[in-house]
């Protein structure tokens, strides 16, 4: 199994690169750094029908972090709900792809996320509606870490554990990088952040496998309230020349770094 | 006591928005209430009451109120979120446009004191919600005048597949529309009273407002028409225009908003693109912060209450009357 879902962050990879190319520019830094994730969502935690992304009790995923829409789109296509050939179009006028993600625009893309802050909070009463009607599906919200400086992030916090939504998981990305640097407030300590917030909370290393797949099993086993995985990153994971790049929010890829990303590609 | 702005004697209903939602609900189980800790100051505790197990309380937290209003729609119930309009608007605009208004989900934001209608001061007078939510695409927004059109818009906005803006009166709520032949349908500004010489064109209290300052003027001979509005978006611009430029009537536009972004404004750029020369004036809140104070007093000072609005119409007409006789010299 670990071996599948290797396969598949490695594809969610090389599809986010030929996206990158395409356009020249993307958040190819983010979407690298959050392959493995995104494959361990893919391939083991979510229940959704690939053709049918409308299903009812599918499990929703929300990109919170509309930049991530590459890294969205990668693992929708490794998923089997985009065709890979339309990667092609990626950001292009007119594309059911476009570069900030847009629900009107792409099967299996829940919210139009991009405005940081918003998706835990769609997530607070989406999970309230499933468990209002009965339905078993869950919630599962992609943040990032410079995110949890919005405030409204912290509201939607506090009401997934007043209203003990047990449907809810929340994952973060931690790559301790945001849009001027740095990550600004969300340093310290995020473990026990969530958890004086009511959470159940589970921190790993976002790049491993075996731990990532251990830590949902344990997340979504018999859940009471919400539950969060924080999974520390690394922008550019995966492409050696990027890893060891300047950490930055916009990753800078010359016109010629495309092909020669993609054979460096582990 | 929630303070009302109904004037001494008037007929009132008591929150008619909590009876029309709660009612409603009997017939239609996916419909949800939310609040932000304001349900009773809101009247969504008559529906909070009536079904206990559709009803969620956010806490002081006006984003994740409305972020989680739209989540509700995405699985398919129908929610009614309330708060203070100064806090739907100012304080959460960006979940309103973008959780709710841009997937076009169908979810009504009730927002209470709207205009001038508490003495709180600016922190809770919302001068401006009008202005601020003209502008987001998708969403309807409605001012009702009374709990006669509260009653029936209720229902009219539950049925709308999309999103939506319900301007609330609440508590003790004037009835006055059952004096006459009305029927709210979404999205129309109906003739309530013809007249010959004036022409209001209202929203929301300010019908209430300006029917009654049409009856004072009957004193006098002046003969009022007044044209209830009180879908503000989509707005009814043909039958605006048409009313407006007929019979050669002064024009007046009345609103509880600030005279910047409204309906004055949304009348004045109908009759201007539709290439009508007519003679119009805006009763409305002036463009700042407002003070603090008794709102019958208030009223009376920021030219709401019936008194000023007839006090308007006389100046209004005396100064056409002079500058007739000015140009006649």
């Amino acid at each position: 199994m670990r071996t599948g879902l290797a396969d598949s962050a490695r594809n969610i990879r090389r599809y986010a690169l030929e996206m990158g190319e395409v356009q020249g520019q993307g958040y190819i830094g983010q979407a690298l750094g959050v392959a493995d994730v995104l494959a361990v969502l893919f391939g083991h935690v979510l229940r959704f029908r690939p053709d049918d992304p409308a299903w009812a009790e599918r499990d929703r995923f929300l990109l919170s972090v509309g930049h991530y829409a590459i890294a969205a789109y990668a693992a929708f296509a490794e998923a089997g709900i985009v065709e890979p050939s339309e990667l092609a179009d990626y950001g292009a006028d007119g594309s059911s792809l476009p570069m900030s993600a847009m629900a009107s625009s792409t099967p299996g893309m829940e919210i139009s996320g991009g405005s940081l802050g918003h998706g835990l909070g769609i997530a607070t009463g989406m999970g309230l509606g499933l468990r209002h009607r009965g339905s078993s599906a869950r919630v599962v919200t992609l943040l990032s870490d410079g995110e949890l400086d919005e405030g409204s992030t912290w509201e939607a916090a506090m009401a997934c554990a007043q209203f003990g939504l047990a449907n809810v998981l929340a994952v973060v990305d931690v790559n301790g990088l945001q849009a001027d640097g740095a990550t600004v407030l969300a340093s310290g300590s995020l473990v026990g952040k969530w958890e004086a917030f009511g959470w159940t909370v589970r921190r790993t290393d976002g790049h491993d496998l075996d731990a990532l797949v251990t830590a949902f099993d344990e997340l979504t086993a018999a859940p009471t309230g919400p539950s969060i995985l924080l999974a520390d990153t690394r922008p550019g994971r995966g492409v050696p020349m990027f890893e060891d790049r300047e950490r930055a929010h916009f990753l800078p890829v010359r016109e010629d770094e495309w092909a020669q990303a993609r054979e460096q590609l582990t | 006591m929630i303070a009302s702005f109904a004037d001494p004697g008037q007929r009132t209903v008591q929150a008619p928005f909590g009876r029309a939602l709660a009612a409603l609900a009997e017939e239609r189980p996916e419909i949800v209430g939310l609040s932000a800790d304001l349900t009773k100051y809101t009247d969504m505790h008559v529906f909070r009451d009536a079904h206990p197990d559709r009803f969620f309380q956010f806490g002081m937290s006006e984003q994740v109120l409305l972020g989680a209003a739209a989540g509700l729609a995405e699985v398919g119930l129908r929610p009614f979120a309330s708060t203070y309009s100064v806090f739907a608007t100012r304080r959460a605009y960006d979940f309103l446009c973008l959780d709710i208004a841009e997937p076009r989900l169908p979810v009504t934001v009730v927002g209470g004191l709207p205009g001038l209608t508490t003495g709180y001061g600016p922190s809770h007078q919302a001068t401006e919600d009008l202005a601020i939510l003209r502008g987001c695409p998708n969403l309807t927004i409605v001012d009702p005048c009374d709990a006669v059109d509260l009653a029936q818009i209720v229902p009219a906005l539950a049925a709308l597949d999309g999103p939506s803006y319900l301007r609330l009166l609440r508590g003790a709520v004037p009835s006055v529309l059952d004096e006459y032949d009305y029927r709210f349908e979404l999205g129309r500004a109906v003739a309530i009273r013809p007249g010959r010489d004036v022409l209001i064109v209202s929203t929301g209290l300010m019908t209430m407002r300006a029917l009654a300052a049409a009856r004072a003027l009957e004193a006098d001979h002046v003969d009022v028409a007044v044209l209830h509005v009180p879908t503000i978006k989509p707005l009814d611009v043909d039958t605006i225009v048409a009313e407006a430029s007929s019979g050669g009537r002064l024009v007046l536009t009345a609103e509880n908003h600030t005279v910047a972004g409204g309906l004055g404004e949304a009348v004045g750029a109908a009759l201007a693109l539709a290439g009508r020369a007519v003679r119009l004036g805006r009763i409305g809140l002036p463009d700042e912060f407002l003070a603090a104070g008794a709102l019958p007093t208030l009223h009376d000072r920021y030219g709401l209450s019936t008194a000023a609005v007839v006090e308007r119409v006389r100046q209004d007409l005396s100064g056409r009357a002079q500058r007739r006789g000015g140009e006649s010299s």
